[in-house]
């Protein structure tokens, strides 16, 4: 599987270590409110609102780097504003294995 | 140039900030995390260029320049590459950048918008001075892209945050204003006669004191413009 990194951060940075300290703060900041909301919506089964959070889930799936999870998670996100679950399970791996690697920043 | 920035998520805000403070001449003013407060803010403040993220909950995007009367220049950010071709439909979107945004083409959406900003000027001018080959206008109808020859425009009327466009075959209502609309036809034939009227002075039937009759439709000349208008005609 794929791993995280800071590739892109760094490219987008130009060696500010300022900022990307201040950006990365801010990621996992709402990476983990994002995460959290996600998991309450597929609780009640409200897979719109959880489409809307795995949207915006993605575009930190691109920021640290994960090429192909971006891709699943591109089709869990079509998968579930057509009301289907499928990948759910591959995209929860991914949010595991992106929650491990922000805290151990 | 000035710019705001409008995106739900703090991270692209801090991220497209980041990207603007390269960029010598532009300027980030303000920032909002949802569209409605940058709404109030442009009520009474204008700007060059935002950076505007579609998907937002309860008002997207798009919600948001349909909200605008003139709306600036305007970079969308999206996470989605299903919008492309929507955002085709808009004059004032610039380019379409997708989630991360890469460094270089941020800089060439940039490049962009300052190339539109010159072009706009020089087909300004090309029109003003009437070399214009352009003989029709497309017109945003319920996101529709429609064709109207201008030699078919007999009337155009301002009415409120709308216009309606005459024609020889039919009436279309655009959300637009008459100078957008004004700076878009050739001068060689179409007229502002009053500040809520524009005619097309080949299909003037008479003039009356201080109105003109075009089709059925009696259209009242301002006193400024009266005299603009009796130099356009063939007087005998």
């Amino acid at each position: 599987m794929e791993q995280p990194n800071l590739s892109y951060i760094h490219s987008m940075s130009g060696g500010d270590k300022d900022f990307e300290e201040r950006l990365l703060d801010i990621i996992k900041h709402e990476f983990s409110k994002e995460k959290d909301v996600y998991f309450s919506h597929i609780e009640s089964n409200d897979y719109v609102l959880c489409a809307n959070h795995v949207h915006k889930l993605k575009h930190k799936i691109g920021i640290l780097g994960l090429e192909k999870s971006y891709e699943i998670a591109v089709c869990y996100e079509n998968n579930l504003l057509k009301g289907s679950t499928t990948e759910q399970d591959k995209f929860e791996v991914i949010l595991k294995t992106m929650t491990n690697y922000l805290e151990n920043l | 140039m000035n710019c705001i920035i409008i995106d739900d998520e703090a991270t692209a805000r801090v991220i497209i900030r980041h990207l603007c403070s390269s960029i010598d001449d532009l300027e980030v003013i303000e920032e909002f995390s949802n569209a409605i407060e940058a709404i109030k803010y442009l009520n009474h403040n204008t700007v060059d260029l935002i950076f505007l993220d579609i998907h937002m909950p309860d008002f997207t995007g798009f919600d948001f320049i349909d909200t605008l009367k003139n709306p600036p220049k305007i970079i969308l950010t999206t996470s989605d590459a299903n919008f492309a071709i929507q955002a085709f439909e808009y004059d004032c979107i610039i380019d379409y950048l997708l989630k991360p945004i890469k460094f270089d083409r941020f800089h060439k959406a940039i490049y962009k918008v300052e190339t539109k900003a010159e072009s706009k000027v020089s087909s300004a001018t090309f029109k003003k001075e009437g070399h214009s080959s352009d003989n029709e206008l497309y017109v945003n109808i319920n996101r529709r892209l429609i064709k109207i020859d201008l030699s078919s425009i007999y009337l155009i009327e301002a009415k409120g945050d709308y216009i309606q466009i005459k024609t020889d075959d039919q009436n279309f209502m655009v959300h637009s204003t008459l100078k957008k609309i004004e700076d878009k036809l050739p001068t060689s034939t179409f007229l502002k006669v009053h500040r809520s009227f524009i005619i097309n002075a080949n299909k003037i039937i008479d003039i009356q004191d201080n109105s003109v009759l075009i089709k059925k439709d009696v259209v009242p000349v301002s006193r400024s413009k009266r005299s603009e208008l009796m130099q356009r005609l063939n007087l005998l």
